[in-house]
C-alpha cells in the first residue's frame, strides 16, 4: 500500500512540469507556431526561479520570476520568428542552446545552495485518509495549478471566441488575416502564453521536486513535453492522458532499475518518443480525412499591407 | 425601366459607395492608379480586367483589407478611412473572396461565427445561420467540417456569412470560377434577388458572357487604370474583352488537314487510392487518346483530376503496368523519366514550385525535365550551353518575355512562365502531352498563344490532354470532352455534342441517360 501511494506521488511529481510546459507548447501550435525552445525556455526558468526563491525566500515569488523569464525568451523568440519571419524550427532550436548557456551562466553561483521548497497541503482528517488521501489532498500548489490549467485551456480553445479565434490562426493563417483578425499579435500572445508555462514548468523543478539547483536539470523534459502535445494529437483532453502516462514511464524506469528488471534504462528514457512515434502512426492510419496538426502549424506568415 | 448606370437618373442621391482617384502603391510600382468607380444601390456592378490588372487590390481597399496610398472612399457620400475588415463590415460592405477564406478543420458554424463581429451568443448564431440559409435557398449544416464539403458548398458557406451581417454592399471576387455551369445559375437567382432588397454587389469575373447576363454596369480596368465604364449588355464579349487587353487577341485557329493515327496514350481500369488526407479516390478511368487528337477533361476542381495528372505523369505508380500505356508501351509501374523517354510531357497545373523550381534558373528547369531525353547531359555532365539553347528557343517560339537570358524562373509573370514551360515540353516534340489548366490564371495573350501551340502540336501528330476548368478553353481547342466526378470520368463526347448544359449535368454529377438517372436517385 505505502509503496503504490508512493509511486503515484512520484508520477505526479514527475508528470507536472511535463503537463504545464505541454499546455503551454499546446496553446502555441494551436495558433500555428511550432516552438521548438520548450528546453530552453524550461531550464532558463528553473535558473530564475530558483534565483527568485532564493532572494526572496518565496517560492511563490521564485514561480514568479520563472514565469517571467519564460516569458522574456519567448519574446527572443516571437521577435526572430513571427516580427522577422526567421524559421521556426531554426529559431526554437536556438533558442533551446541560448537557454542552457543562459542557465548556466544565472545559476553557477547557485550551484550548492538549498531553499525550502513549496510547501504541500495538508487538511487534517482529508490527507489522512490511507492510499488516496496525500494524493488528492496533499499535493503542493504546482499540482493543483497545472490542473487549473489545461481545463482553463480547454473552456478557452472550445467554449471562447478569443480560443476559437486563435485556433482559426493555427488552419489557415491567410484567411484568419482576411477576415481582418492580426494574426502576428494573437501568435505573439499564444508564444508568450507557451513561454510562461515553460518557464513556469522549469521553475517547478527546482521549488518543488529537488530543493537545489544544477545545470541541465530539466534533462530533456521540454523535449518530451514537444513530444507529448503530438501524443495527444493537439487536444488538452489527450495531453492530461498522456502526461500521466509519460510521468509514469519515468518512474518505472526508476524503480525498474531498483527492482533489477533486465530492460537498460536508455530504453526506458527512450519510451516516450517511442510511444509518439507509434501515436503518430496509429493517428495517420485511423484518418478518415481532416487533419489532426493545425493545419498551418510551422510556417512563416507575412501580411501585406 | 430607369436603367441606373446613364448618368443623371440618380436624382441627386450620392453613391452607396465611390472611390476618388483611389491609388495603391507597392514600391515603384502602382498596383492602382488613380481609379474613380460609382456604385448604386440596386446595381450589379461588374470588375473586369486581366490578371494584374489591379481589381483585387481595389476590392481589398475597399474592404479594408489593405490601406490605398492616396485617393479616398466615400461611403454614402461620406468620406470614409477604413482601419480594416471588421469596420467594414460594421459599416455594411460584405466580400467573397475568390480564394475561399475558410477554415478547413472548423465546423461551418465556427467558420461563419468568425466572420462575424462576436456580438451575439455561438446559439443565437448558429439559429439565425439556420434562418438565412433558408431565407435564400442556400442549404448549410452548421455541425460539418468544412473540409467535408465540396467546393460549391464552401461558397455557400462565404455567401451566408457575408449575408449575416445584413450588407448593403456585397464584394463577390470571381464566385463563378469554381461552379459547374447549374451552380453559377442558381447563385445569379441569389444576386438578383440580393438586387432587389436594394444592396450593391460589385462583381469581379473573367467570364464575360455571365457579365453581360447579369451586370448592369461594368468598370473595366487594366494595368492598374481604370479605362472605361460601360453597360455591358450594350457590348460584346469581344468589345469587352478588346477593352481588358487594349488591343485585338489573336484568335485561335485550328489548322485544316489534322487526321488521327494510332493510340499514343491508352488508359485502361485505372483506379487509384488517394494519396493524402484529401485526396480523391481514382475510379475505373478508360479512354484512348490518337496521335492528332485533343481529349479535354472538364470538371469542377477537386475531383480527381489532380490525382489522375500523378497517375498519368508517373508521380504516383500504378501496380498494374497496362493501366497506363504510353506509344503502346505499358507504362503504369514506370517512373516519371522512363515515361518522359517513352515520348511523353507532362504541365502540371501549379507552374511554380511544380513545374518549375521557383528560384531556380530557367535554364536549370529545362534540364530538370529534359536530361533524360534531350542530349542536355553527356556522361553525366550538364551541356550548359544546349540548356540555354533550349531557353532560347522556348523564349524565340512562344514569345517569352523576361527582364535577361536566363533569369529565375520565380522571376515570370504567369503567362510568360506558362508559355516558357509549355514551350520546354513543346519543343522535345513529345509523341503525348498531359497538360493541367494550359492557361489558368494566364493573360488573354499568353493563352491565345498557348492554345494555338496545342493544337499545332496535335497537328504535327501528337496526342495531347488538355485538363481544364474552363468550358470555352475546352471548346475551342479540343475534339473530344469527358468529364470528371468523385474520381471517375465520363465517356467523351464530341465537341461538337458537348453543350453546357451537358457538360454541367456531368460536372454536377448527374449521368446523361435518363433511365441511369432514375436509378441513381432509387439507390
Amino acid at each position: 500500500m505505502e509503496l503504490i501511494e508512493a509511486i503515484i506521488l512520484a508520477v505526479l511529481a514527475a508528470s507536472t512540469p511535463l503537463l504545464i510546459a505541454a499546455t503551454g507548447e499546446l496553446v502555441t501550435e494551436r495558433s500555428g507556431v511550432l516552438n521548438l525552445g520548450v528546453e530552453g525556455m524550461m531550464i532558463v526558468g528553473a535558473a530564475c526561479g530558483f534565483a527568485g526563491a532564493w532572494f526572496t525566500g518565496s517560492v511563490f515569488i521564485g514561480a514568479l520570476f520563472g514565469i517571467v523569464a519564460g516569458m522574456l525568451m519567448s519574446l527572443v523568440f516571437a521577435l526572430m520568428a513571427l516580427g522577422l519571419a526567421v524559421n521556426q524550427v531554426a529559431t526554437g532550436l536556438a533558442l533551446t542552446i541560448l537557454g542552457i548557456g543562459l542557465s548556466g551562466l544565472i545559476g553557477a553561483g547557485f550551484v550548492g545552495e538549498r531553499i525550502t521548497p513549496a510547501v504541500h497541503l495538508y487538511i487534517p482528517g482529508l490527507t489522512d485518509i490511507p492510499l488516496i488521501g496525500r494524493v488528492l489532498f496533499g499535493e503542493d500548489g504546482f499540482v493543483y495549478f497545472s490542473i487549473a490549467l489545461i481545463v482553463g485551456v480547454w473552456w478557452f480553445l472550445y467554449r471562447t471566441r478569443a480560443g476559437l479565434i486563435l485556433r482559426a490562426c493555427g488552419d489557415n493563417h491567410v484567411s484568419a488575416h482576411a477576415l481582418g483578425y492580426p494574426v502576428l499579435r494573437i501568435r505573439t500572445f499564444a508564444v508568450m502564453f507557451g513561454g510562461a508555462c515553460a518557464g513556469l514548468a522549469g521553475a517547478y523543478l527546482p521549488l518543488a521536486y529537488t530543493p537545489f539547483f544544477i545545470p541541465g536539470m530539466t534533462a530533456g523534459r521540454g523535449w518530451i513535453a514537444l513530444a507529448l502535445v503530438v501524443f495527444a494529437s493537439w487536444r488538452p483532453g489527450r495531453l492530461v492522458v498522456g502526461a500521466y502516462l509519460f510521468g509514469a514511464v519515468t518512474i518505472l524506469q526508476l524503480h525498474a532499475q531498483g527492482w533489477g528488471v533486465g530492460i537498460p534504462s536508455q530504453f526506458m528514457s527512450a519510451l516516450p518518443y517511442l510511444a509518439t512515434v507509434i501515436v503518430l502512426v496509429l493517428l495517420s492510419r485511423a484518418r478518415t480525412g481532416g487533419s489532426t496538426a493545425p493545419a498551418a502549424l510551422g510556417t512563416v506568415f507575412v501580411p501585406d499591407r | 425601366m430607369l436603367d441606373p448606370t446613364s448618368n443623371g437618373l440618380h436624382s441627386g442621391e450620392p453613391p452607396l459607395l465611390q472611390t476618388l482617384g483611389l491609388t495603391k502603391r507597392y514600391g515603384d510600382f502602382l498596383a492602382n492608379d488613380a481609379i474613380d468607380i460609382d456604385v448604386w444601390p440596386r446595381q450589379i456592378h461588374a470588375l473586369l480586367g486581366e490578371n494584374g490588372a489591379g481589381k483585387s487590390t481595389l476590392v481589398k481597399a475597399i474592404y479594408g483589407l489593405i490601406q490605398p496610398s492616396a485617393g479616398e472612399i466615400r461611403w454614402q457620400g461620406e468620406r470614409i478611412v477604413l482601419s480594416g475588415p471588421s469596420e467594414a463590415r460594421r459599416r455594411g460592405i460584405g466580400m467573397v473572396f475568390q480564394h475561399f477564406s475558410l477554415f478547413d478543420n472548423l465546423t461551418v458554424a465556427e467558420n461563419v461565427a468568425l466572420g462575424l463581429d462576436g456580438t451575439e451568443s455561438f446559439k443565437d448564431m448558429s439559429a439565425r445561420l439556420e434562418q438565412v440559409s433558408k431565407t435564400y435557398g442556400l442549404p448549410l449544416d452548421p455541425r460539418r467540417e468544412v473540409w467535408q464539403l465540396s467546393v460549391g458548398e464552401r461558397q455557400r458557406i462565404e455567401i451566408v456569412r457575408a449575408l449575416m451581417q445584413d450588407p448593403k454592399f456585397l464584394i463577390l471576387d470571381e464566385p463563378t470560377a469554381v461552379l459547374t455551369p447549374q451552380e453559377a445559375d442558381q447563385l445569379f437567382i441569389v444576386l438578383e434577388r440580393l438586387k432587389a432588397e436594394d444592396r450593391a454587389i460589385l462583381y469581379i469575373s473573367h467570364k464575360l458572357e455571365e457579365v453581360k447576363r447579369l451586370c448592369d454596369t461594368a468598370t473595366i480596368l487594366r494595368g492598374g487604370r481604370k479605362v472605361e465604364t460601360c453597360n455591358p449588355r450594350l457590348e460584346t464579349a469581344a468589345s469587352l474583352a478588346r477593352m481588358m487587353v487594349g488591343g485585338e487577341i489573336k484568335e485561335v485557329k485550328a489548322p485544316a488537314g489534322r487526321k488521327t493515327t494510332v493510340p499514343r496514350l491508352v488508359v485502361n481500369d485505372l483506379s487509384l487510392p488517394p494519396g493524402e488526407a484529401h485526396g480523391v479516390r481514382l475510379e475505373h478511368i478508360s479512354f484512348e487518346l490518337k496521335g492528332g487528337e485533343i481529349l479535354g477533361i472538364a470538371g469542377v476542381a477537386g475531383n480527381g483530376q489532380d490525382e489522375l495528372f500523378a497517375a498519368l505523369s508517373g508521380e504516383r505508380l500504378s501496380k498494374d503496368p497496362g493501366t497506363v500505356v504510353i506509344e503502346g508501351i505499358a507504362a503504369g509501374h514506370l517512373s516519371i523519366t522512363q515515361r518522359r523517354k517513352l515520348g511523353a510531357a507532362f504541365v502540371p497545373e501549379e507552374r511554380l514550385g511544380h513545374g518549375t523550381a521557383p528560384r531556380m534558373k530557367l535554364s536549370e528547369n529545362a534540364l530538370l525535365t529534359g536530361h533524360a531525353a534531350s542530349g542536355m547531359v553527356h556522361h553525366g555532365f550538364i551541356d550548359t550551353a544546349a540548356t540555354l539553347k533550349t531557353v532560347d528557343r522556348a523564349t524565340e517560339t512562344f514569345d517569352v518575355r523576361k527582364a535577361k537570358r536566363d533569369p529565375e524562373a520565380a522571376s515570370l509573370s504567369g503567362g510568360n512562365l506558362q508559355k516558357f514551360i509549355v514551350g520546354r515540353e513543346i519543343l522535345r516534340n513529345p509523341a503525348v502531352l498531359v497538360v493541367s489548366q494550359p492557361t489558368w490564371g494566364v493573360d488573354a495573350g499568353a493563352a491565345a498563344v498557348i492554345r494555338q501551340a496545342l493544337l499545332d502540336l496535335a497537328t504535327a501528330g501528337a496526342a495531347v490532354l488538355v485538363t481544364s476548368q474552363d468550358l470555352d478553353e475546352l471548346a475551342e481547342i479540343a475534339d473530344r470532352i469527358a468529364v470528371m466526378f468523385h474520381g471517375r470520368l465520363s465517356a467523351p463526347l464530341a465537341t461538337s455534342d458537348a453543350t453546357r448544359e451537358k457538360l454541367g449535368l456531368l460536372m454536377g454529377g448527374s449521368s446523361l441517360e435518363p433511365r441511369e438517372a432514375a436509378h441513381a436517385v432509387g439507390a
